[in-house]
Formats: structure tokens, sequence, C-alpha cells
């Protein structure tokens, strides 16, 4: 019987690092994690993908230099892929990372249990561990922050052939036909690092078109690369059953009212969003009030039960690792007794498809369903130095400006672009400083980065940009 | 037809500029000869300016709150023959003083009519502070809205003075200094800020006042005395006074009766009637009363002066306090009648007040102020009785007037008024 201050549950983005400042604070803080720390994000998420996708890049550059070769480099051979060693490359980052942060808990003294815990009522759960007898840990204050789960279809349930991302990242061996069931950007940067490692993919959307939470004209760079690649979309398609036949499998769909077809493939990749993990671990015993599939919370992260606050995917969209850790750290902080709310301007977001996609605040579309009158200015980085030089000014990636017409706040600033994610922390940082056009124009940038598109664009909305 | 270039002529008294009040004609008004131009104010009095031409007015040279220096232009007339425009441009003019903010000294472009002080355009201060709106939601960085949040203050209610309204840390200090003094809300709950902010420039009569009162505080030591005067005697001959007189007499108040016990108690206090030159270092003592009879008009606070009240009855006094405050109010008193005084009272009537502290009419050394009249329980004897009480608080040049010289003559001024008889007692 354990009794602590705050009981955190799950060890993902959200629970770590909620735990560590509760720790920092001086809080007795206790963690519990059913698998291995660093959560989804960490282990089946966002970094093993991002490892796949940086193979598969790398991988797919290198068969440009094969025969004439480019930049002056050339290679007598195509080159190899070996999935397997890339997994085991992956997971040594993986490995690397949970080791981190289980010394990151450590330091901020943290106690760590690991096993799968079950509320009885709102501040009492027992954990059943496999290595020692079920432990119960009573908490003055709880934070939920279970995260949240791949999605299945009803019609094509997960299994050897149909694959969830989690599988997805841990193949060993390529299959050769891939279908891709959602086209959102799981699904995307999936199946597009699998197309340059020379798997066939064809992508299955029910909606009209890809990315369809993304604006059209941030999207039209990434149906141009499928296109020229020779990736088939079937939008307005859903995906119907599978059959395994003598010749394989048949992934059945309909387009429309169209007659039902059939797509011959090896294997399933169903990303059809992600669904809150709110199963199996006694909520519904902590008299906590819902949200639809998600858990109820206030401007504070806390729930309708005194003392339990919920964080990350559990609570809602947007379902992003950096929003988890934000809330995590707030709710440690407002737990501590300091006055905190989660009000941030922005939550940026990133498609790590090729070329990259970034969305920071609003596009002007949504500005303008606000009744916001708007200026915009755009900047490609086809005229950007540093992009050429990179490989990257050829794909129709840009930097897009949107801000107030009347007082030239910056309300939303997107971009699409190979490289482009790594400018998602400028264009955040501009919205929460409450940046204006102005303030970007006059912000000296280093020559040559990628960076200089951020002023272009600004200068462009103000009718001066230098460049173009 | 001809220009001529009127220019302000010299006012009197070693004037070496004059601040323009109201102007009495506009650009394009047709004037006769002797028709008032203008109404130029003195230390003292507004002084009507005449146009010693007849002709069409084709400039104003300033705006009322501007300061023209003595023969500088003042108006531009067309008038019929040469006129006197070749004088201009031999001798450039002095260009006339502005008073902030410049008004453009009038040259070729014909100027606009002179914008009216009296219509100051209301604006909020900074522009961008105003509240927002509920449900738009306030501009400020993370460390400032993490800072406001600890505060407990709802950023809604902040201005922000930066670009697009953007709340600063320094914001957020006004904000914190502000809602300390009380002057802002501390919940939405109450009834949204005001915020507006009217300038007002300061011209005219009112710059004079705040001149004379800040030159006064500033110089002089002033030392206040307090006491009570039962006036019950003094009420009840007033009462038969005024229930008597003859109809074509006006009705006392009580000014004249403390008048008349200044210049009977005066004499024995000659350093009290008198003016102190403070730079030359010299104290005039007079034998005449010239006494300043603070008035409050539209335009505010003005002192005509009762002259030699030594050698007037109560009546007389009476007759000419109010002909002086009838020109006061109207705007009409004569630099004569505003100047000259020895000694000054002040009285707000119904609104006396229980104690006021008067600040003294530089140079003079003494005011009286007179407070209200109000019926007090009073001891006579054993046996409380009512009585008609009075409180004079009276303000002295602490440098001319020691507090006993101060505390005696106001002790003889009560006797009078206690003991009305004397005051018509040689």
């Amino acid at each position: 019987m354990i009794d602590t201050r705050v009981l955190v549950v799950g060890g993902g983005p959200g629970g770590y690092v909620c735990a560590i400042r509760a720790g920092q604070l001086g809080l007795d803080t206790t963690l519990v994690e059913s698998g291995r720390l660093g959560g989804t994000c960490l282990t089946r998420g966002c970094i093993p993908s991002k490892a796949l996708i940086q193979a598969a890049s790398r991988f797919d550059a290198l068969t440009r230099h094969v025969g004439d070769g480019h930049m002056g480099i050339s290679l007598a051979a195509a080159p190899r892929f070996d999935l397997a060693q890339a997994v085991r490359w992956k997971d040594g980052i993986v490995e690397r990372l949970s080791h981190g942060v289980a010394g990151l808990l450590k330091k901020a003294k943290v106690r760590v249990v690991y096993g799968h815990a079950c509320f009885s009522d709102a501040k009492t759960c027992t954990v059943t561990r496999s290595d020692a007898p079920p432990l119960r840990i009573r908490a003055e204050h709880v934070v939920l922050a279970t995260g949240s789960v791949a999605a299945p279809l009803p019609h094509l349930p997960y299994g050897p052939d149909v694959l969830s991302s989690t599988e997805a990242l841990a193949l060993t061996e390529l299959p050769r036909r891939l279908v891709v069931v959602g086209a959102g950007y799981i699904g995307l940067e999936l199946g597009i690092a699998f197309a340059k490692l020379g798997v066939e993919v064809s992508f299955v959307e029910a909606q009209a078109r890809i990315l369809p939470g993304y604006d059209a004209a941030l999207v039209r760079p990434v149906e141009q690369w499928l296109r020229t690649h020779g990736i088939a979309v079937h939008v307005n398609t859903r995906a119907l059953g599978i059959e395994r036949r003598a010749d394989g499998l048949h992934l059945s769909v309909q387009t429309g009212a169209d007659p039902a077809r059939t797509i011959a493939c090896d294997k399933v990749l169903v990303a059809v969003g992600r669904r809150p993990c709110t199963q199996g671990w006694g909520l519904e015993q902590m008299a906590i009030d819902m949200n639809g599939p998600f858990v109820k919370i206030d401007a504070r992260c806390h729930t309708s039960m005194r003392n339990v606050w919920a964080i990350g995917d559990l609570v809602g969209e947007p379902m992003l690792a950096h929003k988890a850790s934000a809330q995590g750290e707030m709710v440690a902080e407002a737990i501590a007794g300091h006055r905190r709310a989660f009000d941030p301007v922005a939550i940026p977001a990133v498609c790590f498809t090729e070329p990259e996609i970034v969305a920071v605040g609003l596009t002007p579309e949504q500005a303008k369903a606000q009744g916001i009158a708007v200026v915009t200015g755009q900047f490609p980085l086809a005229a950007n130095g540093r992009a050429l030089t990179m490989d990257a000014g050829a794909d129709g990636g840009f930097v897009r400006v949107t801000a107030r017409a009347d007082n030239h706040l910056v309300l939303g600033i997107h971009a699409v672009g190979a490289h482009a994610s790594e400018l998602s922390g400028e264009f955040a940082h501009a919205l929460e400083m409450g940046a204006v056009l102005e303030d970007l124009a006059h912000t000296i940038h280093v020559h040559p980065t990628l960076g200089e598109t951020v002023p272009e664009a600004a200068l462009a909305a103000l009718g001066r940009a230098i460049h173009i | 037809m001809g220009k001529y270039v009127f220019r302000l002529p010299d006012i009197g008294e070693g004037i070496a500029e004059s601040e323009i009040a109201t102007w009495r004609v506009q650009v394009g008004d047709r004037v006769s000869e002797d028709q008032p131009l203008a109404d130029m104010l003195t230390d003292k009095a507004a002084v009507e300016i005449s146009s010693p031409v007849a002709g069409t007015v084709l400039e104003l040279r300033g705006a009322p709150g501007d300061k023209i220096p003595v023969g500088a232009p003042l108006v531009v007339l067309e008038v019929e023959g040469a006129g006197n425009a070749r004088e201009e441009a031999a001798s450039a003019p002095p260009p006339p003083v502005p008073a902030s903010p410049p008004v453009p000294a009038a040259s070729t472009p014909p100027p606009t009519p002179p914008s009216m002080p009296a219509a100051p355009t209301p604006r909020t201060d900074p522009p961008a502070a105003t509240m927002r709106p509920p449900g738009v939601k306030p501009v400020a960085a993370p460390a400032v809205r993490a800072r406001a949040r600890e505060l407990g203050i709802e950023l809604q209610y902040v201005p922000g003075s930066g670009p697009a309204g953007r709340i600063t840390h320094a914001d957020l200090d006004a904000y914190l200094r502000q809602r300390a003094e009380g002057s802002m809300p501390a919940a939405p709950a109450r009834p949204a800020a005001r915020t507006a902010v009217e300038e007002v420039r300061i011209i005219g009569l009112r710059r004079k006042i705040a001149e004379a009162m800040q030159r006064a505080k500033q110089r002089i030591p002033h030392f206040a005395y307090v006491e009570e005067v039962d006036v019950t005697e003094l009420e009840a001959l007033r009462a038969h006074l005024n229930q008597t007189r003859d109809p074509a007499q006006p009705k006392l108040t009580l000014l004249p009766f403390l008048l008349r016990a200044l210049v009977r108690v005066l004499p024995r206090f000659p350093q009290i009637n008198a003016t102190y030159d403070d730079e030359a270092g010299v104290l005039r003592r007079y034998a005449a009363v010239h006494c300043g009879i603070a008035t409050q008009t539209a335009q505010g606070l003005v002192v005509p002066v009762l002259r030699h009240a030594e050698t007037l009855d109560v009546w007389q006094m009476a007759a000419q306090i109010k002909q002086l405050a009838d020109a006061a109010r109207a705007g009409k008193a004569t630099r004569e009648q505003l100047s000259g005084s020895t000694i000054t009272i002040s009285s707000l009537g119904a609104l006396g007040g229980i104690v006021s502290t008067p600040v003294i009419n530089a140079p003079e050394v003494a005011i009286v102020g007179v407070n209200k009249i109000v019926e007090r329980a009073v001891f006579r004897g054993a046996t409380v009785v009512p009585r008609q009480m009075m409180n004079l608080s009276s303000s002295f040049d602490h440098r001319i007037v020691d507090g006993h010289d101060a505390a005696s003559f106001i002790q003889a001024v009560k006797q009078h008024l206690e003991h009305p008889a004397t005051l018509f007692m040689e």
C-alpha cells in the first residue's frame, strides 16, 4: 500500500512530464506505467516513425545518386535496405530515450511502478504487476494520462495482415504491396516512408481528399509528390473487408456508389485515427463526467471529480505529444498550488509527409469564417537559396503568413516543404508572443537558411517582399 | 483694396504678452470700426480688443489659449485703400508664442477658423488600450499570461500598449498600480471600467487661476486659523434690516457686516492689510481697505475688488458687492475692478462648510474665509441654548503675520461680529 500526494497514470509524454514537474515542485509523486516509459510517442509513435521516415528518406536520397549521380556523388550500385537492421537502429534510439526518461524521473524523485493500474474509486487503484504482488495506491491527486490506441475498423479487424501503426513500425520484412486505409497524417507518413523504401503503396481514403484536416493549398505539394511517384490514392473510397485468396490478399473497396472492387496487396495498414484509452482501468468507478469519447476537463485540465485531473489524448483533439506534455507540466504546477490554465494561442502540428507540412494557428479560411479580415503573404521555397542547396526547392513548398488586416496581428503561419518541420518552433513562438507582421519582417534571419522565408512571407503580406 | 495688419496693442501696465481668450470674429466676417475682434486675457481681466478700421477679416493669427506678444500681428484685414501691409513685409513680426501645442503661425495659406477649446475631443489613452469586447482574446506573451494568472488578473481587462493591443509586463504593472489605487475593477462582475480620458487645454482664466494658486501655495507659507463666532445677534440685526429695508436697497448678506468689522479692526493690524513684494523685500501697508471678494463665475474664480470699503456703509457695500459680482459673472469686470485689493474675503455662502483653508490672493498677506451659519447647542451658564454659530477660516502669510497677531486679529473681528452694535460705534 502506497500513500502518495500525486498519482500519475500513464508514462507517456503527458504523464512522465507531469510526474517530473511534480517531483521538481517537491510533491510526493508516483507514476504507474503498464508498458515502457515514453508511451505511444516514444515507443510506438512519433519517435519510431520518424526513425523509419529518416531511414526511408536517406534511402530514397541515395537512390538518386545511382548511375549518373547527383551533386557530384554517384553510386555504382543501388543501395540495399535491410528493414530488420533499421528496426534495430530504431529500437536503439527508443531504448536510449526510454532510459533517459527513467533517469529524469529518478532525478525528480518520482516513484515509478510498472504494472496495470485499475481504479476502485477516484483516488484508489490497484496495480497488477507481472513480477510482484498487486499494489494498492491511494493518492491525494490523480492525473489520468492513459493516452490513446489506434482505432480499429469493425470489418477490418487487426491481425497478422491488417496492421495498426504500431505493428507497421515493428515489421522486420517489407511487404511488396501495402494498402494504407486512411490518408490522414499517420497513414500518409508511414505510407510515404514505405513507398520510399520501394514498397508499392496505395491509399484508400473515405473523404474527398488526403489530409482532410489541412487546407488544400498546403496539401497540394504532397498530392503532387504522390502523383509523380505513381502512388494510387483512392479518395471517396471505403474499405469493406479483406479476403485471402490463393494469389494473396485482396482488400475489397467501394468508391462512392460504384460497384465494389478489390485491391491486391500483401499487408493492410489501418490508420483511421486514434481513440482515447478509456477502457479497462476502472474509469467507470471514478464518477467522472465524459465529453463524448473523451474525459471532460476544464481549463486547468481538472475533471468533474475533485483532485482528479486528465491530460493528453484522453481529453481530446489534437492528440499530440507536445499538447500532452504542456498539459502535464501545467497540471503539476496547478497541484502545487500555482494558478495555471491551459491557454495556448496555438498548438502547432506537423505532418512528416513528403514534403512536410506545418500548421500553426488559423488558416485564412478559418480566420474569415470567424469574421476576421485578413492579409496573407506567401513565399516559395523555390526562391530560397538554402532550400535549393538542400534539394528542397522543387516540390512546390512555401511559407504562408496570415494576419489580421487591421492591426497585423499574426493569426497563423503555415508551411509545406522539405525540412519545414524545423520551422514550426518559430511559427508557434511568433503566435504566442503576439507578433505582428512587422515583428516577423524586422527580425534578421540568417542567410542562407530556410527561416529567411518567414520575414519574406511577412513582407509579402505587407506588400513589399524583397525576393519575389 | 489693401491689407491691414492689426497688431496687438499695449493693453497696459507693462504687459508683454496676452492670451487670446476668444475670437469675436471669424475669417470672412465684415467688421466695422470699433467692432470687437477678440477678448485678450491679462493677469487680471479679459480685455476687449476692437478693430481700428473697417474691413473684412482675412486671417486670425492664433487660437484661443495662444499667447501673443504685444506688437505682434493679431488680425489681418482687407480694407479700402492701401492698408498697411507693406509695413509687415518690411519688419518681420515676431511670431506668436504658441501655447502648447503650437498652432501654425499663419502665413500665406488662409488659416482655418480656430478650433474652440470648449469642445475638446474625448479620447481614450492610449488608443490601443481599450477594453476588449468579450470573446476577443487578449494578446500577451506566455510569460505575461502566466504572471497574470498567478496574480489572479483577467487579461481581458488589462489595456495593452503594444502593437495590436499586445499586453506587456509594463501594462500589467500599470494595471496593478491602478487597481491598487482603486480605479480599476477587480472582478468582471462589476460594471465595465470607465477608461475615457478627456483632454482639456488649460487656457484662459483657468490657466490664470492655476498659475496664481500655484504661485501662492509655492511661495507663501500659509498659516491657517479657525475660530467660531456667535452670530445670533448679528443675524437678528440683519433679518431686521432686510425686513425693513427700502425696496430700492439691496438685500444684506453677511459680507457687508464682515467688511465693516475688517474696516474697524484693520487699522490696529496694519501688517495684515498689506501686500508683500517678496522679490523686492518690501511690505506695503495700506490705510485704505480695498477688499477682494472671491466670486465664482461660469469660467472660474475671479476676485473683483471693493475699493475704499472704509468709506461705505453696509448698504453701499451690499450694492457694490452685487454690482461687482454681476460684472464679474458677465465677464464685464474691468481691469481696475479686478486689481488692487489689499485683503480678500472668501465666502461659499450656503456651501461654506465647517472649515476651509483659503489660498492667499498674492501679493496680499491675509484672506478671511466665511463658513456656513448653523444653529448649535451652546452652553450659557448652566443651560443649553440654541445659537447661530459660524466659523471663520482664515489664512495668513506667515512670513509677515505672526500666529499671535493673526489670532488677535480674528478675535477682534469676532468681538465686533458678536456685538454688532460695536460695528457702528466710532
